[in-house]
Parts: structure tokens; C-alpha cells; sequence
């Protein structure tokens, strides 16, 4: 017996060698791979690929914009492009790009060989491109793809919209059976494959945001399918969910829709708040501030954002005690975020810093996000909501939380894994001037939205009056500027993915802690096959 | 050598992708999957839970659909509530609907009768639903309705006309901070749907 078992082991051992030998080759490796490495990898290109597809529809929305009146695209066509351009960046590149990044880093944190179910976790990639590819297809029918907002209120869905509106139901069905098989499979993972010794109060808070998002995702997806599939049957099969002529209620759909979208804004920033605890006490060589705060600050999110949906709702008339309620737990929601906040600034407070590209995005992240973080407060508060809301100031608001607050995130967690992904240090200078290119174009393109928002223009409007017109040149100006940045991150990336560039150590950052920093760079194919002691 | 394999912990990691789920994550999966399918019943749910959230605390500003009995309660004649009407046909509906009062001042308790009028200028047949929207919303509870137009569909042949009545008396235990409230109707075309609207209504009754 003990013989044999030593063989196997030598064959394993053999395998790490010449591991090369037994990764499958060509398509088939991508399209049959349940390894959580080719996984993630498959995941971050797809959300990249969406990034780069929903910020083209931004730049054709910014092209019409950067004028008064109509030049280029029709109004309809226009609020096609408002409209996918939200699913796509939602759905398509920020939740598969966080998706990607666990699949990656969650069975290297833990000490796990890999995800805890490998063939859901092939499926549930592999069934995105082709929701994706049913709802970019539907832009092509008659009569154009969903231009009734990435909210889809009723009745503009389910009355005054297309025949594609079943392409679009279909799609979000498929995003979500994606999502929710995407989330089992992390709390499976985290619950049952960590290494011994890693108990929960040991685990990266990257694994923890996650496994609290994971339930966010198991939470409220289900809702937005139903949601969906209510839309569905109210437009094709003469149910009245949210018609008021055979006894439904259009603010049904309103409370329905943001049950499940408040819990999704959490979903989009928890892994980010995850990827900055980890960055930023490595490059300032101290352990984080407050570990355990960070927990229950994540947990106490997650509970509040249950609680908070009708604020996104102040001016559908609702009684003033439902106002007063919704308007002090939206801010509660401030004080948890506040001690991430301060722990993170405090993990930096007499740190030995550096300024290597993960921690210019990291801060980046923390100073932008804070200004996001600062004006969803104004908009919590109900009286003023009355003014601020279907303005630019809301877009204002969702872009500083959603580009520099998530996608920020995701930009600094790729620098600071990449190199241990590939075995090489990435493009320093290309890496340089994309931060700096994006970092002030992102706010000459963000900014200046919170002053047309506060004088009044409104969101979702091909048109604008004539006052508006410099804002929006220059907002037009910056939206042209920030997408050009992001080629210079693809190019970083094909370079990345050559293999180009200077070989990194196991360690790769000298103040980065953490079992991914302890297997070899680039991560072999399989890591972890013994699991490590955690002590 | 698969039983070896099988019998040997460190192996079960060994190749990750031969490897079928360790019974223990079925157990879980399986608990999480039904979570799933509780929470996506929990948003149909919602449909029910609102409906009887509004009527309980009157929020939608929806008054009841059925009739009211009159209760002889006592007329409270030291205040007058002020109730305006206002009616309006939705997008595409062709029909003339016109509140004969537009308002009426009466003491809580007191019948009132209001009557409106309908002419479908359109050269069809069609079905009408009126839909009440009392605002502010919580005076709906109040306002209970004897007869109502709206208890049923409005049939209306192509060019004819009619006078709906509706009758109703405010609940003396009207809030004291509302003096006047607005009764809006809003005339849908429910001709397409007609069949499944006269099923809801059998169900509700």
C-alpha cells in the first residue's frame, strides 16, 4: 500500500515537472477546461472584451452628446445604446471580471486545488457569450434591441417596447443561471475546500467579500429572473403583474427590480473593497488595519442593502415615514463603508509605502470611490433626491462607484496578480501612462457631470439645452480620452499574455503576504494538490 | 489503481479535473440550490405581498374593489372634506370621460353620489377598466364605495354613450390632517384582455 501510494506521488511529482505535456492544446483546452486558472483566465478576457464592446456604445453616446441637438444617431437608437451599454458593463464586464479574479485567486488564497465543482464551473462560463451574443444580436432585428434603460420599468418594457424584449429576457436569464452557479460554486469552495488551519478569521479579505457577494449573488439573482419573467409574460402571454388595467401596479416592478438592484450595487464593490485590503497593506509593508472590522463591516453591508431599495424610488409618492425609513438606512449603510474607508488609510499611516502601479490604482480607488461614496449621501436624502433624480448627477454618482470605484478595482487587482499569473513583470511604462491617462481623463469625463446633474439636465436624453453645451463638451472630450487609455491597457495585456517582460520571483511583491505568494511564478497548472499547513 | 486512488486522501487532489464532487459538497449544493428556487418563489411572492401590504396601510392610494356597505354611522358634521375628481383615458384610449362633478364637499359619514360620463367616439366596440388613484394616498382607506363604475368593465359599442354613477361616503375616522383629498379614475382599453380581466375579477369575488 504504502509503496503504491509512494508511486502515485512520483507520478505527481512527475506531472508538476513536465506539467506542459498535460495541458490539453488548441480550442478544446479552452472550451472543455475546468481548471480554475484557464477558467479565470477565460472569464477576465470575456469581461474585457465586454468592457471594451459596452465602452464603445459610451463613446457613441458621447459622440451625440458632445453637441446640442441630433447629429449622429437616432433617439431610439440612442436609447439602445443607453440601455445595453448598462447590461453590458453590469453584467458582461464588471460581475465576469470579479467572477474571473475568484476563480483565479480563491483556490490559491485558501489553499484549495481547485474550485470545489470544475464542470459546473466550465458551464457556467461558457453559457455567457451566448446571452451576450443574444443581446447584441437584438440590436440587429426590426425595430432595435431593449431602449427601454438597463432598468427595464414597466410599462416602458413591458407595453411601449419591441419584439426583442424576449431576446433580452432570455439573455438576463442566462446571465443570471451564470451568476448563480458562478456564486454555489465560491461558497462551496470557501466553505469546504480550505487548506488545515485556515479557519475563517484567517481567510484573505478577498475570499470573505466574496463569499458575502457569492450570497448577495444566491440572494437576489433568482429575484431578477423573476422579475424578468414577470416582464416576459406581462408583454407576450397577457398576464397583469404590472398593468394597472387588469388589477397589477407598474411600482410593483419598481420595488421588485431594485429588491434585487440595491443587493447588486454591493455585489459590484465587495470583491473591490476585498482587492484594496489586500494592496494596500503590501505595498505599505504593514499588516491591515482592523481585519476583523473589515468583516463585519462587509457582513453589515450585505444586511443593509437589503433594507435600503425604495430609495432609488423617493419620487414614485411614497408615504413620508417610508421616506424617513429608507433615507436613515441608506446613510446607516455610510458608516460601515466610513470604517473601511479609515481602516484603509490607517493601514497606510506610517507604512513604508511604494507607489508601484497596484497601489496608484488602489489609492486611486480610495480617494475617487470615497467622492462617489460622498455624493450617493446627498442623493439618500429624500428632499433633495427630488431634485437630483434622473439627472446627471446620478450618473455622476453610479459612474465614481462603478468605473473608479469597481473597475479601478479590477484594473489594480490585474497588476498586482498578473505577474504572478504570467511568471513576468508586465510593461511598467505602458502601465504608467495608462493609469495617469485614465486616472485624468476618467474625472475630466465624470466630473463635470455632477454640475449639469445639480442645474438640471436629465439622464437618458439624446438632446440637452443649450446652456449645457461646454460641460458636455468636455465630458464628451474625457469619455474619448479615458476609452483611447483603455487600448493602452490591451496592448499591456497582449504583451502580458506573450510572455514579454522581465521574470518575476515566487514572491513578486516584497511586503505581499498570502498562499498565492508562496507557489512558484507563473502558478503552475495545478497548484495545491497537497494542501498546505495554515498556521 | 482507481481504487488506490480512491482510498488515498492526498490523491483525491491529485487531479482535479478526474475528480467528482466529494459527496460533502452535494449536501451543500443541494441546500444552496433550493435556496435559489425559495428566493426566486420570494419574488413572485412579492406580487401577493404587496397587494396586501397596499390594501392593509392604504399606500397606492388603490381603493377597494369591491362594495362597500353603509353602515348608519354618525355624520360628522364639525368637518368638511373637499373631494375633487379627475379623470383621464391612457395612451391610446379613445374614449370621452368626463367627471360631471368635479367636486363635491361632504362630512365624513354623509352619502355621496358623483356621476361620470363615457362616450366612445371610435368606430369599434370596445372594453373599458376605470382604475381609482386616491392621493394622497393614505385618505384611500377611507373612501368606501356603495356603487362604483369600476367594480366592473365598461362595455361600449362603437359611438354610444353613458352616464356611470358612483356612490360613496368617507369613513368618519378619516385622518384630521386631511381636508381635501383628489379621486382620480384613469380609463384603460382592456378590449384585448377582456376575457382574463372578467377571470380576475371572479377570483376576487
Amino acid at each position: 500500500m504504502s509503496a503504491s501510494t509512494d508511486t502515485i506521488s512520483q507520478d505527481a511529482h512527475d506531472e508538476h515537472d513536465h506539467h506542459e505535456h498535460h495541458i490539453p492544446k488548441g480550442i478544446t483546452r479552452w472550451l472543455f477546461t475546468t481548471n480554475h486558472k484557464d477558467i479565470g483566465t477565460l472569464y477576465l478576457w470575456f469581461a474585457f472584451i465586454m468592457f471594451l464592446v459596452g465602452g464603445a456604445m459610451a463613446m457613441v453616446i458621447r459622440a451625440e452628446l458632445f453637441q446640442p441637438g441630433l447629429q449622429i444617431v437616432e433617439p431610439n437608437f440612442f436609447n439602445q445604446m443607453t440601455t445595453v451599454h448598462g447590461l453590458i458593463m453590469v453584467f458582461g464586464a464588471v460581475m465576469p471580471a470579479f467572477t474571473g479574479l475568484a476563480n483565479w485567486l480563491v483556490p490559491m488564497m485558501i489553499g484549495a486545488p481547485d474550485m470545489a465543482l470544475p464542470r459546473m464551473n466550465n458551464w457556467s462560463f461558457w453559457i455567457l457569450p451566448f446571452a451576450f451574443l443574444i443581446l447584441l444580436s437584438s440590436l440587429f432585428m426590426e425595430g432595435g434591441g431593449p431602449a427601454f434603460g438597463w432598468t427595464f420599468y414597466a410599462p416602458l418594457s413591458t407595453t411601449y417596447s419591441g419584439d426583442s424584449t424576449a431576446l433580452f429576457v432570455f439573455s438576463v436569464h442566462i446571465m443570471g443561471i451564470s451568476s448563480i452557479m458562478g456564486a454555489i460554486n465560491v461558497v462551496v469552495t470557501i466553505l469546504n475546500m480550505r487548506a488545515p488551519g485556515m479557519t475563517y478569521m484567517k481567510m484573505p479579505l478577498f475570499v470573505w467579500t466574496w463569499l458575502i457577494t457569492a450570497f448577495l449573488l444566491i440572494a437576489v439573482m433568482p429575484v431578477l429572473a423573476g422579475a424578468v419573467t414577470m416582464v416576459l409574460t406581462d408583454k407576450f402571454f397577457g398576464t397583469s403583474f404590472f398593468d394597472a388595467a387588469g388589477g397589477g401596479d407598474p411600482v410593483l416592478f419598481q420595488h421588485i427590480f431594485w429588491f434585487f438592484g440595491h443587493p447588486e450595487v454591493y455585489i459590484m464593490i465587495l470583491p473591490a473593497f476585498g482587492i484594496i485590503s489586500a494592496i494596500v497593506p503590501t505595498f505599505s509593508r504593514k499588516k491591515l488595519f482592523g481585519y476583523a472590522s473589515m468583516v463585519y463591516a462587509t457582513a453589515s453591508i450585505a444586511l443593509l442593502s437589503f433594507v435600503v431599495w425604495a430609495h432609488h424610488m423617493f419620487t414614485t409618492g411614497m408615504p413620508v415615514a417610508a421616506e424617513m425609513f429608507f433615507m436613515f438606512a441608506t446613510m446607516l449603510i455610510s458608516v460601515p463603508t466610513g470604517v473601511k474607508v479609515f481602516n484603509w488609510v490607517a493601514t497606510m499611516w506610517r507604512g513604508s509605502l511604494s507607489f508601484e502601479i497596484p497601489m496608484m490604482f488602489a489609492i486611486a480607488f480610495i480617494v475617487l470611490f470615497t467622492i462617489g461614496g460622498l455624493s450617493g449621501l446627498m442623493l439618500a436624502i429624500t428632499p433633495v433626491d427630488f431634485q437630483y433624480h434622473d439627472t446627471y448627477f446620478v450618473v455622476a454618482h453610479f459612474h465614481y462607484v462603478l468605473v473608479t470605484g469597481a473597475v479601478f478595482s479590477i484594473m489594480a487587482a490585474v497588476y498586482y496578480w498578473l505577474p504572478k499569473w504570467t511568471g513576468r513583470m508586465f510593461d511598467i511604462t505602458l502601465a504608467k501612462w495608462h493609469f495617469w491617462c485614465s486616472l485624468i481623463s476618467v474625472n475630466v469625463l465624470f466630473f463635470p457631470m455632477h454640475f449639469v446633474g445639480l442645474a438640471g439636465m436629465p439622464r437618458r436624453i439624446p438632446d440637452y439645452a443649450l446652456q449645457f453645451a461646454d460641460f458636455n463638451k468636455w465630458i464628451s472630450v474625457g469619455g474619448f480620452a479615458f476609452g483611447l487609455s483603455q487600448l493602452i491597457f490591451l496592448a499591456l495585456l497582449i504583451k502580458a499574455c506573450r510572455h514579454q517582460g522581465e521574470k518575476v520571483s515566487d514572491q513578486v511583491w516584497d511586503g505581499a503576504e498570502g498562499l498565492e505568494w508562496e507557489i512558484p511564478s507563473p502558478a503552475p497548472y495545478h497548484t495545491f494538490e497537497t494542501p498546505p499547513i495554515v498556521k | 489503481m482507481d481504487e488506490q486512488v480512491k482510498t488515498d486522501d492526498n490523491n483525491q487532489h491529485a487531479n482535479p479535473t478526474d475528480r467528482a464532487a466529494p459527496p460533502q459538497h452535494g449536501k451543500m449544493v443541494a441546500k444552496l440550490v433550493v435556496l435559489v428556487f425559495v428566493m426566486f418563489g420570494f419574488g413572485f411572492a412579492l406580487v401577493p405581498l404587496y397587494d396586501v401590504f397596499c390594501d392593509i396601510t392604504g399606500i397606492n392610494g388603490k381603493t377597494a374593489d369591491q362594495a362597500a356597505v353603509y353602515e348608519a354611522v354618525d355624520v360628522d358634521e364639525s368637518r368638511t372634506i373637499m373631494v375633487e375628481f379627475i379623470t383621464r383615458t391612457n395612451t391610446g384610449m379613445p374614449w370621452e370621460f368626463e367627471a360631471q362633478t368635479r367636486r363635491v364637499d361632504v362630512h365624513p359619514g354623509e352619502m355621496a353620489e358623483v356621476e361620470f360620463y363615457v362616450r366612445n367616439p371610435a368606430g369599434r366596440d370596445i372594453v373599458a377598466q376605470a382604475i381609482p388613484s386616491v392621493t394622497p394616498g393614505n385618505a384611500a382607506l377611507y373612501v368606501n364605495k356603495t356603487e362604483c363604475f369600476c367594480f366592473q368593465h365598461q362595455p361600449l359599442k362603437a359611438g354610444e354613450e353613458a352616464v356611470m354613477p358612483m356612490k360613496f361616503y368617507i369613513d368618519p375616522q378619516l385622518p384630521d390632517d386631511i381636508s381635501f383629498f383628489t379621486l382620480q379614475y384613469t380609463l384603460y382599453d382592456i378590449s384585448a384582455k377582456a376575457q382574463p380581466v372578467v377571470d380576475v375579477a371572479m377570483n376576487n369575488s
